[in-house]
């Protein structure tokens, strides 16, 4: 049987299966010990495909032992082909991050391509690429090196080819817009040259270019699928379409845990363009296929309306009774005392603040939130002859899943990967995948199942809201002398949700003597997922402003207060990616301070706050600049971040990153909060959770960034956090009214 | 069961749609195959569905199919002529715009109109045109683009 082609599939390299089964021969039939720490392989077996290498991003290559040899790490490819076109195989989930250009840049830079040359073609979904999930800003950070080295081999063998063809030393020659040039000027092009490269012996030693000899990275490049983007082209999940295919709408309980009892099927069935209704129960788990109801028809719109007619009796006696007015008022009555667990004690806490020149207190409380990705949630899947074909926009494909729900074995799951329209973690979860699935096990065609914006929003999986009651003490030299911070955060059936941990290592716990930080969790029953920068999101904002608080409370400029809490320029655990680096913090400071004018004269009205936050790997310190009228209706003038994220890949990825980010949590402190009264979120649509539009971005937002050869990290995330506390600093400048509790319409202040 | 001709792009189509009421998106998605135009809210807040009807942006999500009859319609796959883009596509992709992408589509309609009816709009005017979400944030390379337009074309109509 053949497989069929969605009309979103650009035609991908006739080559890659030739290529994957070459890899998969080589890999089973060496033994584990005797493949090379290498990160690629050679593949030869391709007639007439020209040079290809396999690539495996795992930083023990292919001499992974275990079961899986080094199969399960074989993670890219690249190819040269004879007509000199160089395809490089994206793995990850494009979702705006901007992996699909990026990470081809750092082979096309080693490899010396010229970057018009260069195909980037989206991977298959396949168990032979180990993970191909995108999160955590990790691809560039985990990537890195492996690219590189894939790049420079290609590169070395077709300067060793070039050698012999010439008879000259390999030491003789060099590389430039994909062409080996010899000393007198002669030059052969990669294509020309690749049939004789494949037969050329790797070099035991790779030599990578040192950062100033970067031609391409650095620059900045435009996103491969934007012409694409901007002629309409399908490449969306939800742009899939299929022969004969219809068009599925699941309804699932409000509350979350509620269980289909039964339903109207009969009037439903009854409806104009509807083909079949019926419920279907929780398998796996509820995150996987939660109870509901399945509504399929001839068109999105038909089952669209057949749903609104749809009336479910759910048992809801184990469902959540999740209440944020109600967890509000618990958080106060806690926010007295010393939390359940203790995070952090050192030092003298108490003595420190019987000794205080000053001291201050005060809740911070911030709300749960949607993910809100422009496109809905949606799949696509066909099952047929016992096969399950799956077209996904999910951020962490996985078959496995499908098995869970559907009984049908992995191995007869093909998931094709698309372009996604936006994640921000909520396509962690994989359940609208298992959804598709379990509808098409029942309908004999392909389905495309897609989620109304309602649906999207109140059968999120949230960022978890949370409170945190602080006190910080200065003493009699105006220095931050106690920290106590008691984190009131959610569990979901007993267990900490994502997002919802505070690591004894969170700044500043580490930076001074007197510390208490301490949790207590509310039990709930509806549950969270990663956000954009989990944890940091909110910690960000409660760190930096409460910092903010004790400057002013010991009367100290607060970017001098908040290098003195930095302290000597320290890794604080040297070599450990994921440890604060102060000088890397310090020189943050300074240069954002610097480039926004700290301490300089201002327009009448106008008002700069400071914030710095570490995470992801990325040291990123923002300075904001803001006015406020007499209605508190607050106007973002200027926003300057200043981020260390290593050296940077794209520079116009880059810039669109923090463009992105200081938008987005600006558009998340203005107005976006999930309530909860019994389990059911109180916003629904774009109505009532306002995303920022265009009038109220900032008009300018400078991104500078300080380039180190320490190791590169995504910028998608650890550009947000500063953001909010840096607003509000500026508006308590502004205003000397202190925002403690998110979002800012929560304290009458509109952006 | 009910017909109803338009032009697309420059095409005349006629299409039988049982329910009258169904939105313009979905015909133009589910029916005609034009995914170009996208879904994201199904009711006219974010502005991923927007096309030209009569010249006119148009949120096609909340827009019914029976009064779109005999009318011109021009989608996203319906801008560049002969693989010509637009002037504003090209400026979409020399500013590098999209991240995710999914609401650019509906974002170049809305600014196409904008520059039609305004050939060298304010920030104001872009402001109050540019309605249109983007959950990623890439107004300001938005702005950025509709300015470099206005500016190439000399302030003249598109």
């Amino acid at each position: 049987m053949s497989k069929p082609t969605p009309n979103s599939s650009r035609l991908a390299d006739p080559m890659l299966d030739g290529l994957i089964s070459e890899a998969e021969t080589i890999i089973s039939r060496t033994p584990a010990t005797s493949l090379t720490r290498r990160s690629f392989l050679k593949l030869t077996g391709v007639a007439g495909g020209g040079l290809a290498l396999a690539i495996s991003l795992s930083p023990q290559g292919f001499a992974q032992s275990g079961t899986n040899g080094g199969l399960a790490q074989l993670n890219a490819f690249v190819r040269i082909a004879p007509d000199g076109k160089i395809y490089i195989y994206a793995v990850n989930p494009e979702l705006g991050q901007g992996v699909k250009t990026t990470l081809p840049m750092i082979v096309a830079e080693e490899l010396d391509a010229r970057w018009d040359d260069v195909v980037v073609e989206q991977a298959p979904i396949d168990p032979v690429y180990g993970s191909q999930s995108a999160g955590n800003s990790r691809s560039v950070y985990s990537t890195w090196d492996p690219l590189r080295q894939a790049g420079a081999a290609a590169r070395a063998l077709l300067v060793a080819a070039a050698a012999q063809r010439w008879n000259v030393s390999p030491a003789s020659l060099r590389t430039e817009n994909s062409r080996v040039i010899k000393a007198d000027g002669q030059s052969l092009s990669y294509g020309e040259l690749v049939v004789a490269a494949a037969s050329m012996e790797v070099p035991a030693e790779i030599e990578l270019k040192d950062r100033s000899e970067y031609r391409l990275l650095g620059r900045r490049v435009g996103g491969v699928d934007n012409l694409a983007l901007v002629t309409g082209q399908p490449l969306f999940g939800i742009d899939q379409r299929l022969p004969g295919m219809l068009y599925a709408s699941y309804v699932r309980c409000p509350q979350f845990g509620g269980v289909a009892r039964s339903a109207n099927l009969d009037e439903i069935l009854q409806m104009p363009g509807i083909a079949d209704a019926f419920i279907l129960e929780e398998r796996g788990n509820a995150t996987h296929l939660r109870s509901g109801v399945a509504i399929v028809g001839y068109s999105t719109w038909s089952v669209i309306r057949a749903r609104r007619e749809l009336q479910v009796d759910w048992d809801t006696s184990n469902a959540s009774r999740l209440s944020w007015s109600e967890s509000q008022a618990q958080a106060k009555r806690l926010a007295v005392q010393q939390g359940q667990e203790v995070v952090v004690e050192k030092g003298a806490v108490d003595a420190a603040f019987a000794s205080a020149r000053a001291t201050a207190e005060g809740l911070y409380t911030y709300p749960y939130l949607s993910h809100a990705p422009l496109e809905p949630q949606n799949c696509t899947a066909w099952y047929r002859d016992g096969h399950m074909e799956i077209w996904a926009p999910t951020q962490r494909p996985n078959t496995g899943e499908v098995e869970t729900v559907t009984g049908i074995p992995a191995a007869s799951v093909t998931l094709h990967q698309t372009r996604v329209g936006g994640g921000f973690g909520r396509r962690q979860n994989n359940g609208y995948v298992c959804e598709a699935a379990a509808i098409a096990q029942r309908v004999n065609a392909p389905v495309k199942l897609t989620w109304t914006r309602e649906e999207d929003m109140q059968n999120d999986y949230y960022r978890p809201g949370g409170f945190h009651a602080m006190k910080g003490a200065v003493d009699a030299q105006g220095r931050l002398s106690a920290w106590q911070d008691h984190f009131i955060t959610f569990n979901f059936q007993g267990r900490s949700v994502n997002g919802g941990t505070l690591p004894a290592s969170e700044f500043p716990a580490l930076n001074l003597d007197n510390v208490r930080v301490t949790s207590t969790a509310l039990d709930m029953g509806t549950p969270c997922l990663w956000w954009r920068a989990p944890g940091a999101n909110g910690f960000a904002w409660v760190i930096q402003s409460f910092l903010h608080e004790l400057a002013v409370a010991a009367g100290r400029d607060h970017r001098e207060f908040l290098l003195e809490v930095m302290g000597e320029r320290r890794w604080l655990d040297p070599g450990n990616a994921n440890s604060l680096n102060t000088g890397r913090a310090i020189d943050l400071i300074n240069l954002a301070t610097e480039k926004a004018g700290w301490g300089e004269s201002l327009p009448e009205g106008h008002a700069l706050g400071l914030a710095f936050h570490f995470c992801h790997l990325g040291h990123a310190a923002h300075v904001v600049e803001v006015s406020v009228d007499a209605n508190r209706k607050v106007s973002v003038h200027k926003v300057v971040v200043a981020a260390d994220v290593g050296p940077i890949v794209n520079l116009s990825g880059a810039e669109n990153q923090v463009h992105g980010c200081v938008i987005d949590a600006l558009s998340t402190l203005a107005g976006l909060e999930i309530t909860f009264e019994n389990g059911v979120a109180q916003q629904s649509n774009f109505h009532n959770y306002q995303l920022l539009r265009m009038a109220s971005a900032p008009p300018v937002i400078e991104a500078h960034f300080i380039q180190s050869d320490f190791p590169p990290t995504g910028l998608g995330e650890m550009a947000f956090p500063p953001m909010i506390p840096a607003v509000c600093n500026a508006i308590y400048a502004a205003t000397g009214h202190r925002i403690r509790t998110l979002p800012l319409s929560r304290e009458g202040f509109t952006v | 069961m009910p017909d109803f001709t338009f032009t697309i792009n420059g095409q005349q189509r006629t299409v039988n749609v049982p329910d009258t009421s169904t939105p313009l998106l979905w015909v133009l998605r589910d029916t005609l195959g034009m995914v170009g135009t996208k879904f994201g809210c199904g009711i006219a807040q974010c502005g991923a569905c927007t096309v030209h009807v009569d010249g006119q942006p148009t949120r096609s999500c909340s827009y019914p199919v029976s009064a779109a009859a005999g009318r011109d319609i021009t989608t996203i796959e319906g801008l560049a002529q002969n693989g010509q883009l637009t002037a504003v596509q090209q400026a979409w992709i020399d500013h590098d715009v999209p991240q995710c992408g999914y609401c650019q589509a509906g974002q170049i309609m809305a600014a196409t109109a904008l520059l039609n009816a305004n050939p060298n709009p304010s920030d104001a005017d872009i402001d109050a045109a540019m309605t249109n979400l983007c959950r990623c944030g890439t107004y300001t390379r938005i702005r950025a683009a509709i300015h470099a337009v206005a500016t190439a074309q000399g302030g003249k109509r598109a």
